[in-house]
């Protein structure tokens, strides 16, 4: 079975810290990694890659180093973030180049499988400056399968897809993942990890926050605590009401400057509350029923915490 | 060598508006050259003057920067380098594709021009076209090995590469003695000077340092930065790392 190992990895450049000792195995099937930007991502795929000496830690595919290591790349195919490509060519000349640089040994055979299996033949004669970004994309997998590797490396392959494209490579990466190679994506997006992958490993600010499939991943999103920022006509009276019930752990005034908040009855001068909820069903219940029972009006009810990085941040702490 | 990256080399060296400003340079001198046999008659001393002032001074050196950094420091700037590096290749045989045709690019464009040249304006009287065209095409790939090492390890490869060519090979090299012992453009002039022969030195066909010397510098430069590059492709960091 074929496993990239990841064993104590970290790297840095000069002071910064881009990956703090991550240990991880990835087998066989799709593997979303899951970061915000600046993550640590792409440093840890460019290590995967062999493109970036681990400054302490070892990075192996079947035991094999990956580092100083250019035979590794008959087992690798790699899909690089950056758009840029040989685009004097045509579509077709640029696959068949990299069959021939892999030096297989019938490289039109190789490039015309590759080019099928991401549609690309009808529009294969065209130079590449001529293709839409998720043509590119495409070509961009087509040159990473053209030597049928069983171990696929993607930097952030939906970037600048449409809705229409990520669905087809959300489905071609499927199969790549049932036939048994190992599928490894980075994505800073939690729905394209959510659809795609089976297991997931989330990277949060160098560091491996968590692993695991989806559902334990969700699971520990679903179970923290919920942040909510409130506006209403009389911040301070529903931060009281908001304090009585068992549903929030903390609640917290926003006082603004004099001349804000003149509109508000009351005149608490508050520019809004912090609501901490640790039964956010229960809450999002409680909050509409007690404001109308003491004639309160909801300006504004925003999760304050829904971004990834709030996410991140919370496994992280765990 | 491998033949798919000596190919993809020629296709974004010679693609696109830079082979238009490829091949300026040596319009220019054989405009240059042109005038002046019209105007001049073939005037041997003058012929040295351009062919060894403009050609080998200042024209091989250009074309070999624009050559030698165009060979890989585009496709290290934008990444697209990327689609070699991730290949079953031995890294010094990248360089030495891409060394391959960048020196072919430099002696097909200076050394032959510098050929034509001299025919041009002095004929073939003392061989001074073919011993200048011989040192245009030694200076022209040593020069590209240099440039090629500077562009895998710099990022600004051309601007550093445009003052080494202008200051110190055409300034420095050209007129300050001492600075003269290590300069490309001095190291192959000796080439032009023992095809030439007897009449070299009433010619002005004077390099700085002698024969036995040059051709082992020019050997260490060329294998030197050859083998140089080849080491640091293996181990660069690709553009947009963080």
């Amino acid at each position: 079975m074929t496993a990239l190992v990841l064993a104590q990895v970290s790297r840095w450049f000069g002071n910064v810290v881009a990956v703090n000792d991550v240990t991880m195995t990835i087998g066989p099937g799709v593997t979303g990694l899951l970061g915000p930007n600046g993550a640590g991502k792409s440093t840890l795929i460019h290590m995967m890659a062999g493109f970036l000496a681990p400054s302490s830690g070892t990075v192996t595919l079947d035991g094999d180093p990956v580092w100083r290591n250019e035979q590794i790349y008959r087992r690798i195919g790699l899909v690089p973030e950056r758009e840029a490509m040989y685009d004097v060519v045509s579509g077709w000349e640029f696959v068949l180049a990299n069959a021939r640089l892999h030096g297989l040994p019938d490289p039109q055979e190789a490039a015309r499988r590759a080019l099928a299996t991401v549609e690309m033949t009808p529009a294969q004669d065209r130079d590449i400056t001529t293709y839409s970004k998720g043509m590119k994309q495409r070509i961009k997998m087509a040159t990473a399968l053209v030597h049928d590797p069983p171990v696929l490396l993607l930097d952030e392959p939906f970037n600048g897809m449409d809705p229409r494209q990520r669905l087809q490579l959300i489905d071609l990466l499927h199969a790549m993942g049932e036939q048994g190679r190992v599928v490894l994506f980075s994505s800073h997006i939690l729905e394209e990890v959510e659809r795609l992958a089976g297991s997931i490993q989330v990277m949060v600010a160098g560091r491996h926050a968590a692993s695991g499939d989806f559902r334990e991943i969700r699971r520990l999103m679903t179970e923290r605590p919920h942040q909510y920022t409130v506006r209403s006509s009389d911040d301070r009276s529903l931060a009281a009401l908001i304090i009585a019930d068992a549903s929030t752990s903390g609640v917290e005034l926003s006082v603004a400057g004099p001349d804000a908040g003149a509109g508000h009855v009351g005149g608490t001068a508050a520019a809004g509350l912090h609501v901490q909820a640790t039964d956010y069903a229960r809450f999002i219940r409680l909050l509409p029923q007690v404001a109308a029972r003491h004639g309160i009006r909801l300006y504004d009810v925003v999760p304050a915490d829904e971004s990834l990085e709030s996410v991140f941040s919370y496994l992280v702490a765990r | 060598m491998n033949a798919t990256v000596a190919r993809l080399t020629v296709r974004s060296l010679l693609g696109r508006r830079r082979a238009l400003v490829l091949l300026a340079l040596p319009a220019i001198l054989l405009l240059l050259c042109g005038a002046t046999r019209l105007l001049a008659g073939g005037d041997e001393r003058l012929g040295v003057a351009l062919l060894g002032g403009f050609g080998l001074g200042t024209v091989v050196p250009l074309l070999a920067l624009i050559a030698g950094t165009g060979a890989i420091g585009p496709e290290i700037d934008d990444g697209s380098i990327v689609y070699l590096l991730s290949k079953p290749l031995s890294r010094p045989s990248i360089v030495h594709s891409k060394l391959a045709v960048a020196s072919a690019t430099v002696v097909a464009l200076s050394a032959v021009p510098v050929l034509v040249a001299g025919l041009v304006l002095t004929g073939t009287a003392d061989r001074l076209a073919v011993g200048y065209a011989l040192a245009a095409a030694v200076a022209g790939v040593t020069y590209c090995a240099v440039f090629l090492l500077l562009a895998v390890l710099t990022r600004n490869a051309v601007v550093i590469g445009l003052l080494y060519a202008l200051i110190w090979e055409s300034v420095i090299g050209g007129y300050v003695p001492g600075a003269q012992a290590l300069s490309v453009q001095q190291w192959s002039l000796t080439l032009a000077e023992k095809v030439v022969g007897a009449r070299a030195a009433e010619l002005g066909v004077t390099p700085a340092v002698g024969i036995g010397t040059a051709v082992p510098l020019l050997l260490v430069v060329l294998v030197g930065c050859t083998w140089y590059a080849g080491r640091r492709l293996r181990v660069l960091r690709l553009a947009g790392d963080a």
